[in-house]
């Protein structure tokens, strides 16, 4: 159906590969966060690694910065339909973390949770082999309150609703049990390059 | 899960019944469309296609209550943007383009949730505030509500001469306006930037508690409000926000 009148504006043949279908490139760093920005202490930070209700694993602010780091540049996508390109984002990849806490993933799925109660769903092959870290970094400076920090979990190749902020722990699941934006109308798994927004969708 | 889970995925046309200029940046574009009814607070994608089958996508709130008839998106123009000034200097009555949603099933309130609800807008971060407000007046007007709306001017209050007249009309529907750019002519309250303080004030002459918070505007106003609300001793997990990004 074509839209009379609207000719539109193209992104570059370059952007255009680089931008997942629906998507649009943004300059700027939008925030999206269901409420308040959560002020987490870095002194009671704590990071915990748990299989249902048992802790297995858990790090201060002081042990967590000590873990191995690692850099990561790129593109992000929003489910709000921005793309930023050539992010720079620095922290703890989860193979890094799994290893360090001696832990081979007792299931296939799990749910990040955050200081503000936000949690979300994701397999967790697709946080394995290099694809995501505990981000506590954005271009070479702590990560800002309102973007997430001390520390947010960074999944960069799902829409960023995924890499959820404030992030206290993983908590591995049995099943793919749906977590906060999930439970309220997006997609399950939210591939940006399927455009995989909504419940229902592909 | 609630209606709001209800499939979003389709595509719908929307037809455009009418164009109202709000403000100097702001227009409303009524459509129709045979989306599932939305809640007070949802948004809807949009989806414009030019003739070479190029298509840009946007998300835009709803501003009308639930099963009031058309929609009303209320769109601002945004001088760099690629999709707003198609509303603001193309789009007339007959004219198509496609909609899916309703989506979000966070921002919205629902009558069962009751009152005292707090609205606090800055610019266009009213729009779906405005849903709120006007789904409450139809049917639940004994729910308290107070909306505080922050903007440049006079001029940029968007549904100003409709919120005036709530304000004199419902007897449960309190109004606290403050413009940020130039001085006080009435019937606005203040011309102080929205602040802790001010906050503060305007609640304290409201006298309700409230259960429900709606905070929506750009990301720096709703920081600040969000953390001036907690700060004030509301505990965060009543207040729901909704951050607009810089690009449209």
């Amino acid at each position: 159906m074509v839209t009379r009148g609207f000719s539109g504006r193209r992104p570059g043949s370059e952007a255009a590969k680089r931008l997942p279908p629906g998507q649009y490139q943004t300059h700027d760093f939008p925030v999206l966060s269901m409420g308040p920005t959560p002020s987490v202490d870095l002194a009671a930070w704590r990071f915990t690694l748990n299989h249902g209700p048992r802790p297995l694993r858990s790090w201060s602010w002081e042990e967590f910065e000590a873990l191995p780091r690692t850099v990561w540049r790129g593109d992000i996508h929003c489910v709000t339909k921005w793309t930023r390109f050539d992010t720079t984002w620095q922290g703890v990849a989860i193979d890094d973390l799994f290893a360090a806490a001696g832990v081979v993933p007792p299931t296939q799925y799990l749910l990040a949770e955050s200081y503000d109660g936000y949690d979300t769903n994701v397999p967790v092959a697709d946080l394995t082999g290099g694809k995501a870290m505990i981000a506590t970094r954005y271009d070479g400076a702590p990560l800002a309150a309102e973007h997430g920090g001390p520390a947010r979990l960074f999944v960069p190749h799902l829409y960023f609703w995924k890499s959820a902020k404030w992030v206290k722990g993983l908590r591995f699941t049995e099943r793919n049990e749906a977590g906060f934006w999930e439970l309220r109308g997006y997609h399950l798994y939210g591939d940006p390059w399927r455009e995989q927004r909504y419940t229902g969708d592909p | 899960m609630s209606a709001a889970a209800a499939e979003p995925s389709r595509w719908h046309e929307a037809v455009i019944e009418r164009v109202v200029r709000q403000t100097p940046r702001v227009v409303s574009v009524f459509v129709s469309a045979s989306l599932p009814r939305h809640e007070a607070g949802q948004h809807v994608d949009v989806r414009l296609s030019a003739p070479d089958g190029y298509q840009a996508q946007r998300s835009y709130s709803v501003a009308s209550a639930p099963a009031s008839g058309a929609l009303e998106l209320a769109i601002e123009k945004l001088d760099d943007g690629e999709v707003s000034p198609y509303f603001h200097d193309i789009a007339r009555p007959g004219d198509t383009f496609e909609v899916r949603g309703p989506i979000g099933g966070h921002f919205v309130w629902r009558p069962d949730d009751g009152g005292p609800v707090l609205l606090v807008g800055g610019g266009s971060g009213v729009v779906p505030l405005m849903a709120i407000a006007r789904h409450r007046a139809v049917v639940a007007p004994e729910v308290e509500t107070l909306l505080v709306y922050s903007a440049r001017t006079r001029e940029e209050l968007i549904f100003r001469d409709e919120l005036f007249e709530r304000k004199a009309r419902e007897p449960g529907f309190a109004l606290a306006v403050t413009t940020t750019r130039e001085p006080l002519s009435s019937p606005v309250d203040f011309d102080r930037r929205l602040d802790r303080t001010l906050l503060r004030e305007i609640l304290a002459g409201w006298r309700r508690s409230p259960r429900h918070v709606y905070v929506c505007g750009a990301t720096a106003f709703v920081e600040a409000m969000t953390a001036a609300l907690v700060a004030e001793g509301l505990p965060p997990r009543i207040v729901r926000a909704e951050r607009y990004g810089g690009a449209g």
